[in-house]
């Protein structure tokens, strides 16, 4: 076992790891933070984002002890104090940018490291760009439109 | 102007937020104090003689609480099948034993051996690799046409063979509809494969079994489409639980598609085996393990045959079906390519003649069952592709050609059992062809040509039967249960309802739909109305979700129930303001005397109804709560016109989706959002299939296609934006509701229009090719090109 610590989403926290626990189950099991999700075993569902040091990292591809020492932000995070959504989230909420949720929080995530290089993107570029997340739930049509959106370009709401 | 409030608005899912801000309560979010953990070990071969299993080193090993083989299951009923096809002949289906762990043999690649019980998920595992295990590889059967052969290995040796039914429909129509095709003017036949699919709902499956010893409760959490028929399938049939004392709980569930309605061995192994070691028991499925042991969908293998007359009129329909059960029966298995494909296959058209074969087979694969459409989407896409190739042949438009064979009137009685209540197929016929711009294809196909494209257009229509129902109906069909839904709605002192629902949300939206029609009906805020679902201790019965059927069939019954409300909720104000019953009229939330102004409001009443200091207690009793039980007199009958305009790259054969549009008719519409998601995710299926996805075994039994790696989930870029409508409306004539249902159609209209519009490109470039199968990869396609 490994004593490691670092800061989640602004808060320090520690605890000890086997040196083959992954950053997800660190998260998920030790430290009660859920929202993470887990949704395959070959790094390519993107259900598991989180960012380490400021990047998005799919974290289930990174072991606890890897992530020694860092900044971690995760999904639990992303809300202001009195729960208000960030722009991200409502933009979700507002174009019906998810179903069962179960991909949501590694979609917001990679979303704002996208939108962090480059901020206003094109749909082609955001369709690239997901290319590591998948939703089985809304065709990602709902999605590219809440991207669109949270980057201030227009698009209609998604009931029309 | 669009609605803000109540039926036919939009309003924000309430749902989100809990997601959107990582608070969803999924069932592997959940732990339970003292809770163990389960690894199964499954088998790595797909046919085999389980020799023996020594466990004595696993057992040793460090955090090991217990490990279980089929011994230890002795007196306990297998997996049951929850409906039995009756075949050709009279006789009913073969039906093998469903054991919860392998009895003596292993029949599929994933089937489970023996389960380790371990402190930790890493030690349970650790462990299951040190069991010896001794198995005989048997031949295995993989292919349908050769587990039919005199002499194939057998999957079940105490079956006559590896034929699960015969099945022909309508029987008496057969020798009427070969006299038919004989005698037609032209006959188009179509051999085609339905590929087998992985329905790969986000969230893996996941159990916690837990039993309390002072009580003798069981409780079963789990990823679950309908907890209620797990708490009967399992309860009933297997564990010989009765329901007061069995629990089973879904909380939010990350997706479904048809592969999580099934009652699956791991639930019963985990509740099982939390009684014996006395201390909760938690499964999270591995996606591996899911791609191993989630029931398929589809895998039919088809011949059509579709006669027509002199004047292009459909005289007869036959089709003879191939349809893979996998090694066991999973719960709805029988049914799918059964009375969920048959009976569709009058489609949108008013064939007269029509005969339906179906062959179920058992093979060493896993076992096959209900995935998003479930029979509908087999029965659509060879009826549109046999029609695309008559109008190839016959040199006529596909358009025109299905237009001259619709149904216009209705109801409108099948040859294949079912009568459609209402439709329009030329409505949203032409509402396709508003959306898609036909005449300006031309101009596109010839900018495509300049790129080096081909470029096709293919256009199809469906109907489907959803709402899944009547009980009287489906029991005479084999079904094993009733299909009815149940909702208690519950009205609190100071008026807020609480609805507990029989539907099961796991993607939908129901806690915001849902209440969108109560809210409607009394006229009050949707924030006063909260939905409850997924908890069998906290909702009296219910079906689940599957078939499109939530709104169709729950809906109706939390319309029932409310109206009993209301009914009550009027005798009370008529009390109140001593005025008649029968002159009590409830608008906004207002209880008024006709033709006075008279009034009380909504929570006066509520708050009447439980502190009944003035009340009419020789009439009624005081509380404001009702159940009502809805059974539908018949299915729905969603239906629709869709188009796909793709691109084909002459050296690649990459197809690539330009346009996807659907114009639905689901009848009257709740939330317009919410549909608007359903269709698109229905879409991105329906293209999976036709483009990215396959199923793949050897001839081993060995499964390839074991991983996202090498099968192809849709990922964003290979989707188009979608073109969606649903503004033609024909209301369904028998639910309160006038709806239709809408969760299935994009995956049963999207396939062939895919498949026709890329038969329509490489036609284009001088291909003479009238089929290819699905998935059409570029080397599939590059094959085709070249004929
Ligand atoms: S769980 Fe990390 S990519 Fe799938
Ligand atoms: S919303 Fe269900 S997987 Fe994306």
């Amino acid at each position: 076992m490994t004593e490691v610590s670092m800061t989640v989403n602004g808060v320090s926290v520690g605890g000890s790891v086997e040196g083959r626990t992954l950053l997800s189950s660190f998260l998920r099991e030790q430290l009660g933070l859920t929202g993470t999700h887990v949704g395959c075993d070959t790094s390519q569902c993107g259900a598991c984002v989180v960012h380490v040091n400021g990047d998005a990292v799919k974290s289930c591809t990174i072991l606890a002890v890897e992530a020694n020492g860092a900044e971690v932000a995760t999904i639990e995070g992303q809300a202001a104090e009195d729960g208000t959504l960030s722009v991200v989230q409502q933009a979700f909420q507002d174009h019906h940018g998810l179903q069962c949720g179960f991909c949501t929080p590694g979609m917001v995530m990679s979303t704002l490291a996208l939108l962090k290089d480059n901020p206003k993107p094109s749909e082609a570029e955001v369709r690239k760009y997901l290319e590591g997340n998948i939703c089985r739930c809304t065709g990602y049509h709902n999605i590219v439109r809440a991207i669109m959106a949270a980057s201030g370009q227009d698009v209609a709401i998604a009931a029309e | 102007m669009p609605k803000d409030h109540g039926i036919g608005a939009s309003p924000k899912r309430r749902e989100d937020i809990r997601f959107l801000t990582g608070n969803g309560n999924y069932t592997d979010d959940m732990n339970i104090a003292g809770q163990a953990y389960i690894h199964f070990l499954r088998s790595d071969v797909a046919h085999g003689t389980i020799n023996g299993i020594d466990t004595a080193a696993a057992a040793a090993m460090p955090g090991v609480v217990k490990i279980f083989t089929s011994v230890d299951f002795e007196g306990v009923g297998g997996v049951p099948c929850g409906w039995e096809i009756t075949d050709r002949q009279g006789n009913a289906m073969q039906e093998p034993k469903h054991p919860i762990l392998a009895e003596g043999k292993v029949r599929y690649v994933g089937e489970m051996i023996a389960a380790v019980i371990a402190e930790t998920a890493d030690l349970a595992r650790d462990a299951a690799e040190a069991i010896d295990l001794d198995i005989t590889d048997l031949p295995a059967v993989v292919n349908m046409r050769a587990a039919l052969v005199d002499g194939s290995p057998k999957v079940h040796d105490d079956l006559t063979s590896n034929l699960c039914y015969d099945w022909g429909f309508v029987e008496e129509n057969r020798d009427a509809v070969d006299a038919a095709i004989k005698g037609a003017a032209h006959v188009t036949t179509l051999e085609l494969v339905n590929n087998r699919l992985i329905a790969n709902p986000m969230e893996p499956r996941v159990c916690i079994g837990d039993y309390d010893r002072s009580s003798g409760d069981s409780t079963l959490f789990t990823t679950s489409q309908n907890p209620h028929v797990v708490r009967l399938l399992m309860g009933a049939f297997v564990l010989g639980i009765p329901e007061h004392k069995l629990r089973v709980v879904s909380p939010d569930v990350g997706g479904g598609f048809g592969t999580k309605i099934f009652h699956y061995a791991e639930e019963a192994f985990s509740t099982f085996a939390a009684k014996v070691c006395n201390r909760a028991v938690k499964w999270t499925s591995s996606r591996s393990e899911a791609f191993m042991s989630d029931a398929h969908g589809r895998d039919h293998v088809t011949k059509i045959e579709l006669a027509l007359d002199g004047d292009n009129n459909f005289v007869a329909v036959r089709t003879d079906t191939h349809a893979n059960m996998g090694a066991y029966l999973s719960t709805f298995a029988p049914a799918v390519p059964t009375w969920l494909h048959g009976t569709l296959m009058a489609g949108n058209y008013k064939t007269p003649l029509i005969y339906v074969n179906v062959k179920a087979v058992f093979t060493n694969t896993v076992p096959v069952d209900a995935y998003r459409g479930a029979g509908r989407p087999e029965a659509t896409f060879q009826l549109e592709r046999v029609i695309d190739k008559a109008a190839i042949e016959l040199g006529v438009d596909p358009i025109a050609l299905r237009r001259q064979n619709f149904v216009t009137e209705f109801p409108y009685a099948t040859p294949v059992a079912v009568e459609y209540d209402t439709g329009d197929y030329n409505a949203t016929m032409d509402k396709l062809e508003q959306m898609a711009d036909f005449a300006g294809f031309e101009a596109r196909r010839a900018e495509s040509e300049k790129n080096g494209k081909l470029r096709g257009l293919g256009v199809n229509t469906y109907i489907e039967a959803c709402g899944i129902a009547p009980s009287n109906l489906v029991g005479q069909l084999g079904a094993r249960a009733g299909l009815y839904e149940s909702a208690t709605v519950r009205v609190n002192a100071t008026g807020g309802l609480v609805v507990m629902t029989g539907s099961h949300s796991h993607g939908q939206g129901h806690e915001t739909s849902f209440p969108q029609v109560i809210a409607e009906m009394i006229g009050i805020d949707e924030s006063m109305i909260e939905i409850v679902h997924g908890d069998t201790a906290k909702v009296p019965m219910g079906m689940g979700t599957y078939g499109s059927r939530s709104l169709a069939v729950g809906g109706s019954a939390m319309v029932r129930a409310t109206e009993k409300i209301i009914n009550k909720a009027k005798k009370i104000a008529a009390h109140l303001m001593e005025a008649s019953d029968a002159d009590i009229e409830l608008k906004d939330g207002t209880f008024s005397v006709a033709g006075t102004d008279k009034s009380v409001a909504w929570g006066d009443v509520t708050l009447a109804a439980y502190v009944p200091h003035n009340y009419p207690l020789e009439d009624i009793e005081p509380g404001l709560e009702e159940t009502a039980f809805y059974d539908p007199a018949n299915f729905t009958y969603p239906a629709g016109a869709y188009a796909c305009e793709v691109e084909v790259d002459k050296e690649t054969g990459q197809v690539t989706i330009e346009r996807m549009m659907a114009a639905d008719d689901f009848g009257n519409i709740v939330n317009p959002m919410i549909v608007d998601g359903q269709v698109h995710g229905g879409l991105a299926q329906g293209i999976g299939q036709a483009l990215l996805e396959g199923c793949i075994y050897d001839d081993d039994g060995q499964l390839l296609s074991a991983s996202f790696m090498d099968y192809a989930m849709p990922r964003a870029d290979d989707l188009p934006n979608f073109e969606v409508d649903h503004s033609c409306q024909t209301p369904c004539t028998h639910n309160p509701l006038g709806v239709k249902g809408c969760g299935e159609a994009g995956a049963i209209g999207s396939p062939p229009s895919v498949v026709n519009a890329v038969v329509n490109a490489l036609r284009s470039g001088g291909a003479d090719v009238t089929h290819v199968d699905m998935p059409l990869s570029p080397s599939r396609v590059w094959e085709a090109m070249q004929s």
